[in-house]
């Protein structure tokens, strides 16, 4: 084996020819093991340990699935919370074409963009004076984010509680129960469940 | 940074030191072969696996002999990916009924994958069937990985053998990475993810009904399916109303574990790492970034017990660190601030800069991350970077034009830091007047030369393609966003590709012609052009002798040579890249706050 740089080409085809079968045996057994075995495997576990979570999290009311406590849905209702808004196409949290707007900070396109949604937050929250809460008139990563801020929740239970005829405590009430909170208290954001509370919302009677 | 962002950062990299330590251990156990020693039924069930694909597990390969079996591998990786895509429409598990892949994209995404690059100019649930994403690109994350894994071993191998012609055999080394260490960890990572909501499953799409029915516009279609058009050449809409939602559905998890162990990052969503059933929770995303610096971090503590002293593999993991806390800090601080032009029009900013950000992760998670998945060469996303703020672009952007040495990829950050160690060397020898040499080998002129090809051809691959695009309207057309930013967005996109990490600028409309025939070459290049010279180094070591350590021996593993490998990289990196950058996001910072 002692063969030096200049004798290179000499000995590469001989050599790609010696290892041709390890290199297509081994490509095909690790290609089972790591692309069926492996998904399989890891499936079955999923299936038996975790099944609600492995199937998408679907919220069943009556034996029909509502939506998934993880996917985001679109709210422009004013008797509903509402979420963040959505860049997928054609509609607003289409669960087949994830993404976000991709603006960049200097785009004008982003800036007509959130001004249009705070004219519509603001005439929508007529009660509210203030700023308008950063996660409402912000896109997501995914269109699809399922939460906001308790912040943001809160900004929204003066519209709710009015058109509903409902006390604001009951609307706060709710809000906190859909409530998760960082893990450890450290890691990510307090968020609200927005699709949650607004199924809890309609189960009011 | 604030307290609760620099705890943050102190936990994660406490966990991962903790973990990388027994696995780095573990690692030098695993590819010096003492596991199979202490374990004779498992070395009897590798000897038969051995035969049965017609491996010589004894052979102790040339370094050349080493490449070639890693180059024909990563070819056949190539062909089958391509045809994975191209046929999928006549292969089973394709509930969804995905068409094949176009040719283009097809090629793009075939080398994407096999070299860990894992650039999705797709978009996977509106592309890829189930099968395609299990047996093509999933066992590409396994395989890349490997790849890079074996190829950090026979490095180290070259610096801890003495005066011997072989640095290992591919074969095994492959195997051994693939089975030994990123399957059984794969397999406990996506448990715990699918408890944590990632789904994992083989099902199509899945309808849930809407609570608000949504209406919406779209394009009138033909008969034929195509988009109508109006007597002025207008496309026709018409306003549709849905009352359901469609869920996609995969085998996620499984992919999901190996995506982030193997720092390979390829999203099964388009939205990666921020979609919802990609990464659920603050907990799922903890796991993930941790996964991601896993086997990186890991591996310096393997440099260290497999050359004999372990501060060698700690001095290396210090100057990693100490990079990587900087970034991380500018990152935070930069994604921490609100858009200005947004505030100024009533929005409350207290929440740092959300636009493309998850609600669940806000700013500092996704700055975080950001800084992580391009410190690696992973390129998994839980955060549009297209949107962030230009600073905090900036970071994830330079990260990677580093090299991806701060932990880098699964065997690429260890090798690649290597050789900017080796280049510190060769620096300081040249001023103080002494051959260099590193880990007791001497440094020699074909070592430096071979140096040379791996610090030259990336910055050539990354700042040739970015002239050419944006002199091409093919270039320019594609990108979203105007001014200094659609420049960034190119720029970032070969910085990515040549690197082989992943991530984008996203609003660049990459799935064309020109950028799938630019970038394919420019990932397969970046990967290889480094790949075979860090072997031809690793051969060369290993015919060296060890020399002993004498008083005018440089110590590589104090503060000194910390700063001076720091350095190394940094001066590099400033200097090749920093023009560039302050055409696209510096240019960019100032006119948003100026």
């Amino acid at each position: 084996m002692n063969t030096t740089t200049a004798q290179l080409p000499q000995s590469i085809w001989r050599t790609l020819l010696a290892e041709a079968r390890p290199a297509i045996s081994l490509f095909l057994a690790l290609s089972l093991i790591t692309g069926l075995a492996y998904p399989l495997l890891v499936t079955g576990v999923a299936q038996g340990l975790f099944a609600d979570e492995a199937n998408g999290s679907l919220i069943l009311k009556d034996g029909k699935s509502v939506g998934s406590a993880l996917i985001g849905q679109p709210f422009s209702d004013a008797k509903y919370l509402w979420g963040r808004p959505s860049a997928t196409g054609p509609q607003p949290y289409n669960a087949l074409a994830s993404g976000g707007s991709n603006l960049g900070p200097l785009n004008p396109a982003l800036v007509d963009t959130v001004k249009a949604r705070i004219a519509e937050q603001r005439a929508a929250n007529p009660a509210q004076t203030g700023l308008v809460p950063q996660e409402l008139v912000t896109a997501s990563a995914s269109g699809l984010d399922p939460h906001i801020s308790p912040a943001a929740a809160r900004w929204q239970i003066a519209r709710i509680a009015q058109i509903r005829g409902l006390p604001a405590e009951r609307v706060q009430a709710i809000i906190e129960a859909c409530t998760e909170q960082p893990a450890f208290g450290l890691f990510g954001e307090a968020r609200v469940n927005v699709l949650q509370v607004n199924l809890a919302l309609d189960a009011l009677k | 940074m604030n307290h609760s962002s620099v705890l943050q950062v102190g936990l994660y990299l406490l966990i991962l030191f903790l973990l990388a330590w027994p696995l780095g251990r573990y690692l030098a156990d695993l590819f010096e072969g003492r596991v199979a020693e202490r374990c004779p039924r498992l070395a009897a069930v590798a000897g038969r696996f051995y035969r049965l694909c017609g491996v010589n597990a004894g052979q102790d390969m040339s370094w050349w002999r080493y490449a070639l079996a890693l180059l024909a591998f990563n070819a056949i990786g190539v062909l089958v990916v391509y045809a994975l895509q191209r046929l999928q429409v006549w292969l089973p598990l394709n509930p969804a009924g995905m068409a094949a892949v176009e040719p283009g994209s097809a090629f793009n995404t075939a080398i994407s994958f096999v070299t860990n690059t894992n650039w999705q100019g797709y978009s996977g649930e509106a592309a890829m069937s189930h099968l395609t994403q299990m047996l093509g690109l999933a066992v590409q994350n396994f395989f890349s990985a490997a790849t890079g894994l074996a190829v950090a071993i026979a490095l180290v191998r070259g610096f801890a053998r003495r005066s011997v012609a072989g640095i290992g055999n591919a074969w095994v080394d492959l195997t051994r990475a693939t089975v030994g260490v990123l399957l059984p960890l794969s397999t406990v990572i996506a448990v715990f993810l699918v408890a944590q909501g990632v789904v994992q499953n083989f099902a199509g799409p899945t309808e849930v009904s809407l609570l608000q029915p949504v209406e919406y516009s779209q394009p009138k279609l033909d008969a034929d399916g195509q988009p109508l058009k109006d007597a002025a050449g207008q496309v026709v809409t018409e306003t549709v109303t849905a009352k359901t939602q469609s869920l996609s559905m995969g085998p996620v998890a499984s992919q999901e574990a190996i995506k982030m162990l193997g720092t390979n990052g390829g999203g099964f969503f388009n939205a990666n790492s921020a979609h919802p059933f990609e990464n659920p929770t603050p907990l799922s995303n903890l796991v993930q970034i941790l996964a991601i610096f896993l086997i990186p971090a890991a591996l310096c503590f393997t440099l260290g017990h497999m050359v004999g002293d372990i501060r060698q593999g700690l001095a290396i993991l210090g100057a990693m660190t100490l990079i990587f806390l900087v970034m991380v800090a500018i990152a935070i601080w930069a994604e921490g601030q609100a858009n200005p032009l947004l505030t100024a029009l009533g929005m409350d900013g207290s929440g740092g800069n959300l636009e493309g950000k998850e609600a669940r992760f806000g700013s500092v998670q996704s700055a975080l991350f950001a800084v992580i998945t391009t410190a690696a060469s992973c390129g998994a996303v839980n955060a549009m970077h297209d949107s962030f703020m230009p600073l905090g672009g900036l970071v994830p952007m330079w990260l990677i034009q580093l090299g991806e040495v701060v932990f880098g990829g699964v065997g690429a950050g260890l090798y690649g830091m290597l050789v900017f160690a080796i280049e510190a060397v060769f620096l300081a020898g040249l001023m103080i007047g002494r051959t260099p040499e590193y880990l007791g080998k001497k440094i020699e002129s074909y070592e430096m030369k071979m140096v040379s090809v791996v610090i030259l051809a990336t910055p050539l691959l990354i700042l040739g393609g970015t002239a050419i695009s944006v002199l091409a309207s093919a270039g320019v057309s594609s990108m979203a966003n105007p001014g200094a930013h659609g420049f960034s967005e190119v720029l970032y996109a070969f910085s990515s590709a040549a690197n082989n990490n992943g991530s984008a600028f996203a609003g660049l409309s990459a799935n064309t012609p020109f950028y799938n025939l630019m970038l394919g070459p420019a990932m397969w290049f970046g990967r290889f052009t480094v790949i075979v010279p860090v072997l031809a180094i690793a051969g060369r070591l290993a015919a060296k002798p060890r020399l002993a350590v004498t008083a005018g021996t440089l110590p590589t593993h104090g503060p000194l040579f910390i700063v001076l490998l720091i350095g190394t990289v940094v001066l590099v990196g400033a200097l090749t890249y920093l023009p560039a950058l302050a055409l696209g996001p510096i240019v960019e910072h100032l006119n948003l706050f100026l």
